[in-house]
């Protein structure tokens, strides 16, 4: 009979090797699931995982890594310090979108201006939207009691409603033929956010994520909040003893996680996007926290998952026009990889040992 | 716009189909959380319990073995957070975001070749006279057997709970696990027959709207029903009888909504249709203030160190 | 010769690091009280354990009348006549007694049936109860009485008791020890696990010893004396901490009219409690657990925060200071939980060093944090109170539970506290561990510290207090002085026998 014993403190091999051996875990199982599916398993695993990096189209499909990893990095820091401290904010799809359509908003607000000054305020709107939005089940949280969860991912919903709603009123493009959506912010300079270096991906959204990496990990291993943040996680009673207001620790994560998926929704709609519409969010809200666990809840980790993440993105996409391997097998295909993080996470905690055998 | 359009008594019959997803699932999530654990995979395992259900029924053109897929459906995908929480004793809030973050693609990707195809009916029930009568029929005595199966489940889950010795078991070991296991009840277990039951009632769940209230199979149909199920057993304080009540409230307001968008009424389509999302966060915050009904082992992970 | 009842035969369990039993044997015999002694970690509670059903052992054999038992889970021990009062986690507050008592029996009748024998039961022996009532809201002693009735109503041969006096007034155990010996003059076995030994002395016709996890010695407690059972108990003479002179200073805390409502459901309020304490005095703080211990703490660490001037500290007035700025000015405290509110199970000890010494061992400065600095007062408190364990990166949860309480109360202790409240702080402890923390207590007072120490170990208090009082349902008794002090007037301050009546012999 297998036992499991727990450690008497976490294992830091483990905590280092689990996400490795998940993704392993998950190559394997995806590779069954595509073979189910009548796809050469290789050929799929090698087509996701290689082809955009090493492949020949490699160039086009680089910088596409920054692109589609800098929203998915900065929403997931954001999450990860909240998910520390206990507290659950699965509602940054919804931040996302408000971040968006403040963002936007404010930039469009100046249209057809032109001032060095429209983009950073479209920055900060953005960052607001997605504060406001992720501010309500916080002060919901801290006045009521009300379980965040819950309230932040209803607030996902109201926020798609908006986005419906703005795309064809308030925001819709006067000049747009009568079809959903505003106008393209590509083509507006003062709020375009362009790749700062062309062909290379890098926009401004990717040089906040990589900030925000360098900030989250100063906060968290050389500052105090950063030290109260993680002992409200692992000992909420402790943490209250020690002095941290839990009311203010619960406003400061929950605001700070809005403000950056915020952000995110603002630098992806004034960017790579380029027009606010219907179907303008892609669930980066929901994968980041995918790219949140993976990562470990670890700056550093959260970098290099938010790029495999983003990797199988592309690679996902690129398989489906090559293999004609559907969409949704790469949502379950990342679907699994968490899955399989938080079961071999319990190699961190416990040691699995044979039981002696039982002598009655 | 006309409001006289809004027939009172379809309108009555036709919350009480809306609501019956939303119970199936909240009671599946009652028994869990009542035992206490945590699953926040509700959504993923109605919407694996809808696709199932669909694709069984349409391949063997029974609604009946549908159902019955949809429940075995959803509890098989339950059994993967019972792998996470009780054996490999992970977080419950992560393992839940997981199960609905998986069920969602693994859902996608099974329904791909169901989009736009139509089940088989499985027809309201007829009493001869007794459904005949006027606006008592039509409210209560015309409609599919499956909404009658969950009022019939809230009722057994009710009296379980309530009157017998599996019920009193269930719910000691949600309040106080170590106490449980010391008088010698076995609380993984106990906790994984919840998860299950949790899991097929939410299978069920899935499978009535895209068997009967919508019905068709679209991605994401279930659209955050199993996440307002979840606030629903909030909103009954864990009691069963309340979650019928909230269902129909709910489903009442969806119904509204509908009926009101249906109708033309000056309010955009937009905002009629965020309604149930904010009413839900507005029943959540008058609620709150009432925690002492909560499982009190709710969400703690249970491992016997001897 | 007779058949003992139960007769244990080199009974062994070991787990990872540590054998909790080696080799135990002794026999129970029909209708006797057994003592079980041992310090905490000595193995009392994994032979138990293994009695009910609840552990299988590696090795050895038991025999229930002549017969071999061998439960495989406590359902079967409860079947074969063994019951067992749980020191702690046995009872559900939210559920009423008498689905308490139905959750502990094999086969209960109806709920009504129940309830009027839980009634009838309970009377008989004294010990009444109201069967519908919700147990979160019962005291402490009662809710030992559920547990008690939920044994008596399986008409056990053999009741298990694990420390049941740590929760009773002195004369609530007097009303106690009246049903057991009814019990016992019915024929009923009680195996009485105790550290206690003068009441060993006045119940138990038999006592057996471990140390160590090994059986080191039996005795009839009435023919040996206190100090001798100590002796094989701990093995070695103890030392006992030493008083110096004592002179008091001014007044450094005083509290007045706190009265605090109840922060949790199942939670006591504070009501209108009035202390003083000066600098260099201690006053020790006794009354049965769940009367507002730990709420009085939390309203002197500032976890509760209270009207401005309830609390003032050299005549400042500190009611609304949260923890941080209490430390700041010198008003330290130490929790009774030691994993998850003193410490933080999972993380290092240099980090549990900075949880209460950032602010007055200058630990960090502008909000970061200054490692370097953390981990070598870590180290000061390993050396100092001498914590055994690898290093300051080891986390609080791999420590023992003396160890790691050392840790705690050397935290606040090396940071020079003008004021310092402890809760329980020699739980669980061994008794060198828990001498070395009073004698660290003492000491601190001797330089000057106010010292609050509330404990339910009354021993402990009339040892190192210089005044006493005693909290009872969330009232504070007047502090009397602690010399001359009676048991009687102690059980009296800590709130008598709360309505309950001695069994009808």
């Amino acid at each position: 009979m297998i036992v499991l014993e727990k450690r008497p403190q976490p294992s830091k091999a483990w905590s280092y090797a689990t996400p490795l051996v998940a993704v392993l875990a998950t190559m394997v199982f995806g590779g069954i699931l595509f073979a189910i599916l009548g796809k050469n398993p290789i050929e799929a695993i090698g087509t996701i995982f290689w082809e955009p990096l090493f492949g020949e189209f490699a160039f086009y499909y680089r910088p596409q890594l920054l692109v589609k990893g800098a929203p998915l990095v900065l929403i997931a820091i954001g999450l990860s310090l909240g998910f520390r401290a206990g507290i659950w904010n699965i509602g940054a799809e919804g931040q996302y979108i408000m971040g968006a359509i403040f963002g936007a908003g404010a930039g469009l607000a100046f249209f057809p201006m032109d001032a060095f000054f429209i983009f950073p305020i479209m920055v900060i709107a953005g960052a607001f939207g997605g504060w406001l939005w992720a501010m309500i089940p916080a002060f919901l949280k801290v006045r009521f009691g009300t379980n965040e969860i819950l309230v932040s991912l209803m607030l996902v919903y109201v926020a798609e409603q908006m986005l419906a709603s703005v795309s064809l009123g308030l925001l819709k493009n006067p000049e747009g033929f009568g079809f959903p959506g505003s106008r393209n912010l590509q083509q507006y300079d003062s709020a375009h956010n362009a790749e700062l270096i062309a062909g290379s991906g890098m926009h401004w959204g990717v040089v906040t994520a990589l900030i925000a990496v360098i900030f989250a990990y100063i906060l968290l291993n050389r500052h105090m909040l950063g030290f109260h943040i993680r002992l409200t996680g692992e000992a909420p009673r402790a943490a209250k003893f020690a002095g941290v207001n839990p009311a203010r620790l619960i406003l400061f994560c929950l605001g700070l996680s809005g403000a950056l998926a915020g952000l995110a929704g603002m630098f992806e709609v004034s960017g790579p996007s380029g027009v606010v519409s219907i179907d303008f969010n892609v669930g980066y809200g929901f994968t980041a926290i995918i790219v949140a666990f993976l990562g470990r809840l670890h700056p550093v980790g959260i970098l290099l998952a938010g790029g495999l993440m983003a990797l199988t993105y592309i690679g996902g996409e690129i398989a489906q026009s090559q293999l004609g391997l559907p969409a949704a097998a790469i949502q379950v295909f990342q679907g699994m990889l968490l899955f399989f993080l938080l079961a071999f996470d319990l190699l961190t905690n416990y040691r699995i040992r044979a039981a002696r055998s039982e002598v009655a | 716009m006309d409001l006289g359009e809004i027939n009172p008594v379809l309108l009555v019959a036709s919350l009480m189909v809306a609501a019956t997803p939303l119970l199936l699932a909240a009671i599946g999530e009652l028994v869990v959380e009542k035992a206490g654990v945590l699953n926040l995979g509700v959504e993923g395992m109605m919407i694996v319990g809808a696709i199932s259900g669909f694709a069984i029924s349409v391949e063997t053109g029974s609604p009946w073995l549908g159902f019955v897929a949809a429940a075995i459906g959803g509890a098989v995908l339950s059994l993967l957070f019972v792998l996470l929480t009780q054996v490999a004793l992970a977080n419950q809030v992560a393992s839940g975001l997981a199960l609905t973050l998986f069920g969602l693609g693994f859902s996608a990707l099974m329904g791909q070749s169901y989009v736009g195809v139509k089940p088989p009916s499985m027809g309201d029930i007829h009493i001869p006279v007794i459904s005949d009568i006027p606006v008592i029929g039509p409210i209560l005595f015309q409609h599919d057997p499956i909404l009658y199966v969950g009022i019939a489940l809230t009722a057994a889950v009710w009296a379980t709970l309530k009157y017998t010795r599996v019920g009193l078991i269930l719910r000691a070991v949600g309040e106080n696990h170590d106490a449980a296991h010391a008088l010698g009840y076995k609380v993984i277990k106990i906790r994984i027959m919840a998860i299950l039951f949790g899991g097929a009632c939410a299978g069920l769940g899935g499978a009535y709207i895209s068997l009967i209230r919508v019905p068709q199979w679209t991605e994401g149909m279930t659209a955050g029903v199993g996440w307002i199920a979840l606030a629903l057993v909030v909103f009954a304080s864990w009691k069963p009888w309340r979650a019928l009540l909230g269902a129909y409230l709910f489903g009442g307001i969806t119904v509204l909504q509908l009926n009101l968008q249906a109708a033309g009424v000056a309010i955009p389509v937009e905002y009629l249709a965020m309604s149930p999302y904010i009413i839900t966060i507005l029943v959540l915050v008058i609620l709150s203030a009432d925690k002492s009904s909560a499982p009190a082992s709710l969400g703690r992970t249970f491992h016997a160190s001897h | 010769m007779t058949t003992p009842l139960l007769s244990l035969q080199g009974l062994t369990k070991a787990y990872p690091g540590v054998v909790a039993n080696d080799q135990v044997s002794f026999d129970i015999g029909e209708g006797e009280v057994h003592a079980l002694l041992g310090e905490n970690g000595a193995g009392k509670s994994t032979l138990v354990k293994m009695i009910y059903g609840l552990v299988k052992p590696d090795s050895g054999t038991m025999l229930l009348r002549g017969q071999p038992f061998a439960p495989p889970e406590p359902r079967a021990a409860r079947a074969d006549g063994i019951a067992m009062v749980f020191q702690h986690f046995s009872l559900f507050d939210a559920l009423n007694v008498a689905e308490n008592i139905a959750l502990g029996m094999e086969n209960p009748p109806p709920m009504g049936d129940l309830a009027s024998r839980i009634r009838e039961v309970s009377e008989t022996y004294g010990l009444p109860l109201d069967p519908y009532r919700t147990v979160g809201d019962l005291s402490a002693g009662e809710r030992q009485r559920v547990e008690i009735i939920r044994c008596l109503l399986q008409d056990p041969k053999l009741l298990i008791m694990d420390e049941p006096t740590s929760v009773l007034t002195p004369q609530e155990v007097e009303i106690l020890f009246e049903t057991l010996n009814k019990l016992r003059s019915e024929g009923t076995s009680i195996l009485y696990i105790s550290h206690k030994l003068e009441e060993i002395r006045t119940l138990c016709d038999h006592a057996t010893i471990l140390r160590l996890g090994k059986n080191v010695g039996e005795c009839v407690p009435a023919e040996t004396s206190a100090r001798d059972m100590a002796e094989m108990m701990v093995g070695s003479t103890l030392q006992t901490p030493e008083r110096s002179g004592r002179e008091f200073g001014e007044v450094a805390l005083d509290v007045s009219g706190l009265s605090v409502p109840s922060p949790s459901e199942f939670g006591t309020a504070l009501k209108n409690i009035h202390m003083t304490v000066r600098k260099g005095e201690v006053l020790g703080i006794g009354g049965v657990a769940g009367n507002g211990q730990d709420e009085l703490l939390g309203a002197l660490s500032g976890e509760i925060l209270t009207a401005a001037d309830a609390i003032k500290f050299n005549g400042q007035r500190i009611g609304k200071l949260g923890p941080t700025a209490r430390r700041k000015l010198g008003v330290l405290t130490a929790p009774e939980e030691r994993l998850g509110h003193a410490a933080a199970p999972d993380m290092s000890l240099t980090e549990n060093a900075l949880l209460t010494g950032s602010v007055r061992e200058g630990l960090e400065s502008n909000g970061f944090l200054k490692w370097a600095e953390t981990k070598s007062f870590a180290e000061k408190i390993i050396s100092a109170f001498d914590v055994r364990t690898p290093g300051p990166e080891n986390a609080a949860r791999s420590l023992s539970g003396g160890n790691l309480q050392k840790f705690v109360i050397g935290r606040e202790v090396l940071q020079n506290p003008d004021i310092l409240v402890v809760n329980q702080p020699t739980w669980g402890v061994d008794a060198a561990a828990a001498a070395a923390i009073r004698q660290a207590i003492l000491d601190l007072a001797a330089k000057g510290t106010a010292v609050v120490c509330i404990s339910q170990d009354l021993d402990e208090l009339m040892e190192i207090s210089d005044s006493f009082a005693a909290l009872n349902e969330g009232r504070l008794s007047a502090p009397r002085p602690t010399t001359g002090l009676t048991v009687d007037e102690i059980g009296l301050m800590m709130g008598g026998a709360h309505g309950m009546e001695v069994a009808h012999v």
